[in-house]
């Protein structure tokens, strides 16, 4: 475990049912800070619901997500938008908007929150898009571009205003292995370029474990396990070696 | 057991109640919140031209079109009917007044639902459900902003623009048929429109137009907002979006048509 007396995020007994179906029943996580926390669990499981608490979208039924000392859950309005500013969202299926050119997106947080003189704007949303790999695809429009390079212009997008936390919800859904990789890669490398922290939901083993920090398992709507990757992938816990290792449920193993 | 039949069809119509009220509760807070968010600065001045560019100009072509044959048919049926009582003098103010307090109003409105309602409705749903109002609201850039109060604020300028379209364009199409087809003389025409024809009624066309311009863009938005998942929902979303403004502009149409003087 990292030792760090205050965590950069500290989620507790978090708890939602949406119906009859309880998603959430007691998550417990820390993240310290700087950290690349890596989600993984079924598919379906609650980890994208899990993120969208952390980021105030959904209010849980009981529990408590604090972010640099203030509790996301019962915050609201502008108080809510400063802890949001600090943070970076990568969605899913990148989230870009469609009516914009790729510039334009990365372009779109800083020039709306007006932070920065107008006259840098332009240079570091070009910077921003070189960062990925992109210097040359600011004109064209989401739609025009691969399912990869849209998750690049998120990321992009979502680094762009130099945030203290990174959320990324499966940023390699729908990707080949290389792209994968290369996705892993450019998370890792702009990391530690930027010291950010970061919670990654993410469904790639075994690959997620060679960029993690930490990785915690989303079971049943509780945190499982959590370590090092070499103490999750050592674990002789029945449940997390039937998840990493991709064997059916009622297999003995 | 007949009794319990009773009370299970009493607590249906209870749930279907309580379900319709909460529902129009939502659609009202809606709008509230939007109106909230309108009145903070600052004020999306780019995103507001977009749509007004979106709902009124981009409809204009259907409504010169529905306009000018919407004045032919009033001149024509006017004609056919007051020859027959021999006042045909006053076909002009017929056509006139009907387009001005009526069909200006609400023809362009439901052309606008059905051309841009729906399109509205489908944008704003495929947004919800591809993340992109929730990548805006964890960007601290409030939705309700950036996409609510400029669409609405469009219905609100575009409406009675496009009203106003419709009754000049169908009054010349009541022209053609009237003086162009039957020959009455064009100073008849306009002569009687100008004499029958009073501001009291280009206001009640004003304030229909106004009202259908706010219903057209805040049903879209609340559908899109609220849209359920997948393509199915968006196309359900569209439909629910086009059926309520609709209705809602006929039955408002009613009731500001009994109010207003």
């Amino acid at each position: 475990m990292t030792a760090s007396p205050v965590p950069a995020i500290r989620i507790e007994g978090l708890h939602k049912r949406f119906g009859s179906q309880e998603v959430l029943r007691g998550v417990d996580l820390d993240v310290a800070p700087s950290e690349l926390m890596v989600v993984i669990g079924r598919s379906g499981g609650g980890k994208s619901v899990l993120l969208r608490h952390l980021l105030g979208l959904v209010r849980p039924d009981a529990g408590r997500v604090v972010i640099d000392g203030q509790d996301v859950v019962t915050l609201q309005g502008r108080a809510l938008d400063r802890v949001r500013e600090r943070f970076g969202v990568v969605f899913q299926g990148g989230a870009l908007f469609d009516s914009l050119t790729v510039l334009d997106n990365v372009l779109f947080p800083i020039r709306e929150r007006r932070r920065i003189p107008a006259a840098d704007l332009l240079p570091r949303a070009r910077e921003a898009l070189a960062q990925v790999g992109l210097g040359e695809m600011g004109h064209k429009y989401p739609a025009e571009i691969s399912g990869g390079m849209r998750k690049r212009v998120a990321i992009a997008r979502a680094l762009v205003t130099e945030p203290q936390v990174v959320f990324l919800d499966e940023p390699t859904t729908g990707l080949d292995p290389i792209l994968v990789n290369s996705i892993h890669h450019l998370v890792v490398e702009l990391h530690r370029k930027f010291g950010f922290t970061a919670v990654m939901v993410s469904h790639e083993i075994p690959e997620i474990f060679r960029i993690a920090h930490r990785v915690a398992v989303l079971h049943e709507g509780r945190i499982h396990a959590v370590g090092t990757p070499e103490e999750v992938q050592g674990s002789s816990d029945p449940v997390v070696r039937r998840f990493i290792h991709g064997e059916i449920e009622d297999r003995p193993v | 057991m007949p009794g319990s039949l009773v009370l299970d069809s009493l607590q249906d119509l209870g749930r279907f109640g309580v379900d319709a009220l909460s529902a129009l509760g939502r659609f009202g807070v809606f709008l509230l919140q939007a109106i909230r968010w309108a009145a903070s600065p600052p004020f999306k001045v780019r995103q507001t031209l977009q749509r007004i560019w979106f709902v009124g100009f981009r409809s204009l072509s259907v409504i010169l079109l529905t306009g000018a044959f919407t004045g032919m048919v009033l001149g024509l049926q006017g004609m056919l009917m007051l020859q027959r009582v021999g006042s045909e003098a006053f076909v002009g103010p017929l056509v006139a007044i009907a387009l001005v307090r009526e069909l200006g109003p609400v023809l362009a409105a439901l052309m606008v639902t059905g051309r841009a309602g729906s399109a509205l409705a489908a944008e704003i749903g495929v947004m919800r459900i591809t993340e992109q109002i929730d990548a805006l609201t964890v960007m601290a850039l409030n939705p309700m902003r950036y996409l609510v109060v400029p669409t609405l604020v469009a219905g609100l300028v575009a409406l009675p623009l496009l009203a106003w379209v419709f009754d000049v364009v169908g009054i010349y199409g009541g022209y053609l048929v009237t003086v162009k087809i039957f020959g009455m003389s064009s100073g008849t025409y306009f002569g009687q429109i100008r004499a029958f024809l009073d501001t009291g009624d280009i206001w009640v066309g004003f304030w229909k137009a106004l009202v259908f311009g706010l219903v057209i863009t805040w049903v879209a938005c609340y559908k899109g907002f609220h849209v359920g998942h997948g393509a199915e929902g968006v196309g359900r979303a569209t439909t629910e979006a086009v059926v309520l403004a609709s209705v809602l502009i006929l039955v408002l149409d009613y009731f500001l048509g009994s109010v207003l003087p």
